[in-house]
């Protein structure tokens, strides 16, 4: 039959696509970390850098870009939660609201130094926070709604409506309906856009350059009082991060070890990332077998 | 009342506790010290990088923060307060739109641009017409110049960067080099050279390094001894301008850059001169006059 | 009972029920947390909209020199006279790698997602999926590097030139917005109702005709999305591309000459001017002009997606 045949090799031809991709992805993730690999050890990843002699580590910007993610995700995932579910649940479906969603649309494509420079204006010279942790959340999150209020909206819709109607028909108020059943129904799908934008967060550089600043100053891991200034969790502080720490020695860099500083950097944020990806998802499911009691 | 409602007043008065507890026995800002910010010239921040490195180490509890940005940056920054110290390749009188009245000049160093070119020009020295004819666009070959079939690839620093404008103004007596590339920073441009049969470009003398070769100007070849006697003629200060005379750490991190210790080893290893050891001054309208004892 | 007792049981028959009070509550924590959005949203539009009109405004450069103009050096005056503000050469760089790179990008993402969601969700979910995800969080940098060291000279030694160009900054941002596009069409992918499926294949079609006629047809706005966030991406993407696309402020002669996007020359430029100055204002017009491309593939993506889907 002909259209066997066509849907036989049409199916091919996607598998071919599918093994294109994982061999760019797999060249890509091989390149990094075979060149980047053999210069991470225990001291790498907790001596603090070098400007200018050999055998400079990235301990605090691997600190840094954690502490910057985790505040950064705390801030903007209530905003982004709630204006998804506003828009999704409440919002009428006029021209008003159209607007507003391409508008958000609109600002997920300013480029990232256009957001870093405006963070820069904003919270570093205006608001007087200074190359700070806080400038760096602030804008970070500027630059995170976007992509996550859209995901958040998504995955919302795609709970299907016969929920709803069933919290309703319980009892519940509509808001309860929302927290009680929609939400966690739509969990994963929000977990996923919750990664997705962490992943994007970590590596992000150009933002931060202007706000959380290119110094790193060294850290009393034993103060952990947030009002000191050379504690690790003081909000105050400039905070070079490991993407703009890559970033800065390919640029500035005068130290004689600077491509392995920099293949090792990647290396370690790769994988990072990676490592951060797999746990995220697996907390995610437990979460969800718990709150709809899948198992 | 119901537990839930019970564990959550627990929880808030253990966290106003614990902030108070923290806000309480938190560092008072005599034992902490100051922290400043120094912005501007990229290529002045691996110097100052290096040297508040030094700096922090003997004096625990004071930071100083390097921002990179460019000269512009650093200048319009300075002026308006928002850091303690703007670093810059050029005069703030150079640059239009800085009103330099309030600002003070601290010229802490001298550095030298030398062209670099790939390995495998062929290439090692040049006339200053041969380079302003390669960078104005006229010289389109190495072999024109008796190196390799190699059609020249010119790369340039942005717009306003310090670096560049020293190297039009006194390299390329004034000429405005050909619309060709331009990357922002001097490590990207390195690397582009030295991966790129036929490149060329120029680099603050720090940048320096094997996997590119520099270029004799003239029969002079760019060291920091040339420098010195001005027979190397692309070089400029490196100014920290702060706005007012300093006070407090600007003024202890500024005269420790002026220090012995520093000006003789830690700028022969990355590759900047002390003033002090320059036998020409320069003021900012390019006029040469020979230094006067120091 | 007495009438106190009534007046009592009536205002407490009156007033808002617990789950009522709540139910306000939380529509307003939600409402304002949308509006807290666009505060930001319009700040920032109104922000770069203000720097960028200050070049015609405050410096007097006319819209004709900008849009028309190839020559870029705000400052100088090129050799007719006119002054040097021309910015037609980073628009046609911008465009034109963007929509290579979404154009080469479309089809590789689709099929991927296609495979993974129809043909193996298995293997799709387990091994794809996270692969997928990484690859989103490599930052920039770590991709222009790449670029510099492995695109470049494959570029020089297949198709000739310098290696920087046009096709370098496609191949980058191809691979930087699959990722994106590639999930997100996931997403879209999976929220088609399995009773599609079940319906068309109950109806006798083959898997492909299933997946091609019913499937993509019901996404089809979902996968636009998709398609105008990886646009959106590679549009605004900066540091990648500047690395490998060479920064020249010409006209682009060709794929493999030396050309400048928008975002490549903004990001270079951005730390070498002063604040206030034509230079400055020069370089947030440009994001100005990044603002409104943005806008016009928006709309245009949206058009298309209205034209071209399932009516639900």
């Amino acid at each position: 039959m002909k259209t066997q045949s066509q849907s036989r090799f049409a199916i091919g031809v996607l598998k071919g696509i599918a093994v294109c991709v994982v061999l760019i992805l797999a060249f890509l993730l091989g390149y990094i970390f075979i060149t980047g690999l053999p210069n991470v050890s225990w001291g790498f990843l907790t001596k603090p850098a070098k400007a200018f002699q050999a055998g400079g580590g990235v301990g605090i910007q691997l600190f840094n870009s954690f502490y910057l993610l985790i505040l950064a995700m705390l801030i903007s995932t209530p905003i982004a939660l709630g204006a998804a579910i506003y828009l999704n649940e409440y919002a009428k479906d006029n021209w008003f609201t159209s607007t507003i969603r391409t508008m958000i649309e609109i600002l997920s494509s300013l480029p990232s130094v256009v957001v870093g420079l405006f963070g820069f204006l904003l919270f570093v010279v205006q608001f007087n926070y200074g190359f700070s942790i806080l400038s760096g959340a602030l804008t970070l999150t500027i630059f995170n709604l976007p992509l996550l209020t859209r995901s958040m909206e998504d995955s919302l819709a795609s709970v299907s409506d016969d929920q709803r109607q069933g919290g309703l028909g319980l009892g519940l108020s509509k808001f309860e309906t929302i927290t009680h059943i929609v939400v966690p129904a739509a969990l994963p799908g929000i977990i996923s856009g919750m990664i997705l934008s962490s992943g994007r967060i970590f590596g992000e550089a150009a933002a931060l350059i202007y706000t959380a600043g290119q110094s790193a100053p060294a850290l009393n891991f034993g103060d952990w009082n947030p009002f000191n200034i050379d504690s690790p969790l003081s909000p105050l502080r400039p905070a070079e991060t490991l993407a703009v720490h890559i970033w800065k020695i390919n640029s500035e860099g005068i130290m004689p070890d600077l491509t392995q500083v920099s293949s090792g950097a990647s290396a370690v944020l790769v994988l990072a990332i990676l490592i951060f990806n797999l746990s995220a998802r697996y907390f995610g499911r437990k979460i969800f077998e718990k709150m709809t009691s899948a198992k | 009342m119901r537990k839930q409602t019970l564990i959550n007043i627990c929880i808030g008065i253990l966290l106003v506790f614990g902030v108070g507890y923290a806000y309480t026995t938190r560092n008072s800002s005599e034992t902490t010290g100051e922290s400043i910010t120094a912005v501007g010239s990229t290529a002045l921040q691996p110097l100052v990088e290096a040297a508040s490195e030094e700096y922090i180490a003997s004096h625990p509890g004071m930071f100083i923060n390097v921002q990179g940005g460019g000269s512009g940056t650093g200048l319009s920054q300075i002026e308006s307060g928002a850091v303690q110290m703007g670093n810059s390749d050029l005069f703030a009188e150079e640059k239009s739109g800085i009103n330099s009245q309030k600002l003070v000049d601290h010229r802490v160093a001298v550095v030298g641009v030398a062209p670099i070119v790939n390995k495998d020009t062929g290439v090692g020295s040049l006339t200053t017409n041969q380079l302003i004819k390669v960078f104005t666009g006229k010289i389109t070959n190495w072999q024109q110049l008796g190196g390799k079939n190699i059609p020249v690839t010119l790369i340039n620093r942005s717009q306003g960067s310090g670096t560049r404008v020293t190297f039009e103004e006194y390299g390329l007596k004034g000429k405005e080099s050909a619309v060709a590339q331009e990357q922002d920073s001097s490590g990207t441009v390195r690397q582009i050279v030295s991966t790129t049969p036929g490149a060329i470009s120029y680099v603050a003398f720090g940048y320096l390094n094997k996997s590119v070769a520099s270029v004799k100007l003239n029969g002079v070849a760019p060291t920091a001894a040339n420098v010195k006697n001005n027979r190397w003629k692309i070089w400029s200060y490196e100014h920290i301008y702060t706005n007012g005379q300093p006070k407090g750490l600007t003024k202890s991190f500024l005269s420790f850059l002026n220090s012995r210790h520093i000006q003789k080893e830690l700028f022969q290893k990355l590759g900047y001169i002390s003033v002090n050891d320059m036998q020409y001054q320069r003021s900012w309208d390019g006029k040469i006059s020979k230094e006067v004892g120091e | 009972m007495s009438n106190l007792e009534n007046k009592k049981l009536a205002s407490q028959l009156l007033k808002k029920s617990k789950t009522a009070r709540y139910e306000r509550f939380g529509r307003l924590i939600s409402l304002a947390a949308l509006l807290l959005i666009m505060l930001v949203v319009v700040s920032i539009i109104v922000f770069v909209a203000s720097k960028g009109i200050s070049t015609f405004t405050n410096d007097h450069i006319s819209l004709k020199d900008f849009f028309l103009g190839t020559i870029w050096n705000p400052g100088t005056n090129t050799p007719s006279g006119h002054p040097a503000v021309g910015a037609l050469p980073m628009i046609i760089g911008s465009f034109l790698v963007t929509l290579l790179a979404a154009l080469v990008a479309t089809p590789f993402a689709i099929g991927t997602a296609v495979y993974m969601t129809e043909i193996s969700p298995k293997r799709g979910a387990k091994f794809l999926q996270p692969v997928i995800e990484l690859l989103v969080g490599i930052p920039s940098v770590v991709y222009g590097f790449i670029g510099l060291s492995v695109v470049v000279p494959f570029v020089r030694n297949v198709f000739g030139g310098s290696g920087f160009g046009i096709l370098s900054g496609t191949f980058v941002l191809f691979v930087m917005i699959l990722p994106t596009i590639v999930s997100m069409t996931v997403d879209a992918l999976k929220s088609v109702p399995k009773y599609y499926r079940q319906a068309s294949l109950a109806l006798g079609a083959t898997t492909w005709q299933t997946i091609w006629k019913v499937v993509l047809r019901s996404a089809t706005p979902g996968i636009l999305t998709a398609i105008v966030f990886g646009m959106a991406r590679a549009f605004g993407e900066a540091l990648a591309v500047q690395m490998v696309i060479g920064n020249a402020a010409l006209m682009p002669q060709s794929l493999v000459s030396p050309a400048s996007t928008l975002t490549s020359v903004l990001t270079s430029g951005m730390g070498n001017t002063v604040m206030g100055s034509l230079q400055n204002d020069a370089l947030w017009s440009l994001a100005l002009v990044l603002l409104f491309m943005s806008l016009f593939f928006n709309l245009l993506v949206h058009f298309i997606g209205r034209k071209g889907a399932f009516k639900k």
